[in-house]
């Protein structure tokens, strides 16, 4: 640190224009935090849609009569589930330990697959029961908000078994790292954003 | 050197999701992690319970909904992702603070414009009427 940058603090908080660029580290996660939350944005436009067009049921089924509750809880321990051992995950990279890291990523990956495989039942039972996304408004905008966020799930196995991969062929590089730190900031943004789906979509959907 | 030397030179920001890390074990960022595990399940299994129950005045039963969405959405901001209002945190709580001033626009203002438009349309069976 030069005496510049030293003298310059003694004025306050300009000191810090003599600190260069940022860290690579928080370059690259601040830039995925942007995407993380221009993602949500896109979300919230899905969940204006669908409140939107709740009434509009073509004199099809309500969300009362198709929403099974007891799926939805089980859904939403494993995402919850899934959050957390992603974050024993970052805990591990962090401390350099492969083994961990492996495990607690491979953990993170049943609980998604398990949230998928649930979210595909309930989708195939309801195309089964004629109530697809072709019935009516309100069932499109709900197949394309919940669908669309199990697309984001499903893209973030997909990255998560990349880097599995990937800190197994390469290690922890600092370049990994900060894919892992993306990674993790994109598995828990899916998290928050399915609070707001089963709150707004099921339990509103089904409440007295 | 004194400390508020060091201050002033020394506190660079921190990436978004990573933890002020000065002085952590492992131990106590599990602990972390298991708060929030711990209050965001207190808060998910009150909300089922809120959505099923007759004990509770039943108007109110979407407005505690959406309280408890918000405070779960906070508790995963804070222990999760590790956002905080500490000074190396500014530029990742205002990037979010922009975010969810859009989102809001986009909602608030999509429920509204709509729910007016609802409101101010002439009955479907009238409108046959006028065209014939």
């Amino acid at each position: 640190m030069s005496t510049v940058a030293l003298t310059e603090a003694h004025h306050g908080s300009a000191g810090r224009e003599w600190s260069g660029p940022a860290p690579k580290r928080i370059v690259t996660g601040y830039g995925f935090w942007i995407f993380i939350l221009s993602d949500m944005v896109m979300f919230s436009a899905f969940f204006a849609t669908y409140a939107v067009l709740l009434g509009q049921t073509a004199g099809g089924p309500t969300g009362r009569e198709l929403f099974d509750l007891h799926a939805v809880a089980i859904e939403t321990a494993f995402l919850l589930a899934s959050s957390f051992t992603c974050g024993m995950a970052a805990i591990a990279a962090d401390a350099r330990s492969t083994i961990w890291f492996q495990l607690a990523m491979a953990v993170t990956c049943v609980f998604g697959l398990g949230f998928l495989n649930l979210e595909q039942q309930e989708f195939a039972s309801l195309v089964a029961r004629g109530a697809g996304p072709t019935r009516s408004a309100f069932l499109s905008a709900f197949f394309t908000l919940v669908g669309c966020h199990g697309l984001h799930v499903s893209g973030g196995i997909l990255w998560l078994l990349t880097m599995m991969a990937q800190v197994y062929a390469k290690g922890f590089r600092p370049d990994i790292q900060r894919r892992i730190l993306c990674f993790a900031l994109f598995w828990h943004a899916l998290d928050i954003i399915w609070i707001a789906v089963f709150t707004i979509v099921y339990l509103l959907g089904s409440a007295k | 050197m004194t400390n508020g030397h060091h201050q002033a030179v020394d506190d660079s920001d921190v990436a978004p999701g990573d933890e002020h890390l000065e002085g952590t074990s492992i131990g106590q960022r599990v602990v972390g992690y298991l708060t929030g595990l711990g209050l965001a399940i207190l808060l998910t299994a009150t909300s089922f319970f809120v959505a099923r129950t007759d004990l509770v005045w039943e108007p109110s039963i979407p407005v505690a909904l959406v309280v408890l969405a918000i405070a779960q959405m906070g508790v995963h901001l804070v222990f999760f992702l590790h956002i905080t209002t500490g000074p190396d945190n500014t530029n990742n709580v205002l990037a979010l603070a922009f975010g969810v001033l859009i989102v809001m626009l986009v909602m608030v203002g999509s429920l509204w414009i709509m729910a007016n438009l609802n409101h101010n349309m002439m009955p479907m069976d009238q409108m046959m009427q006028m065209q014939r």
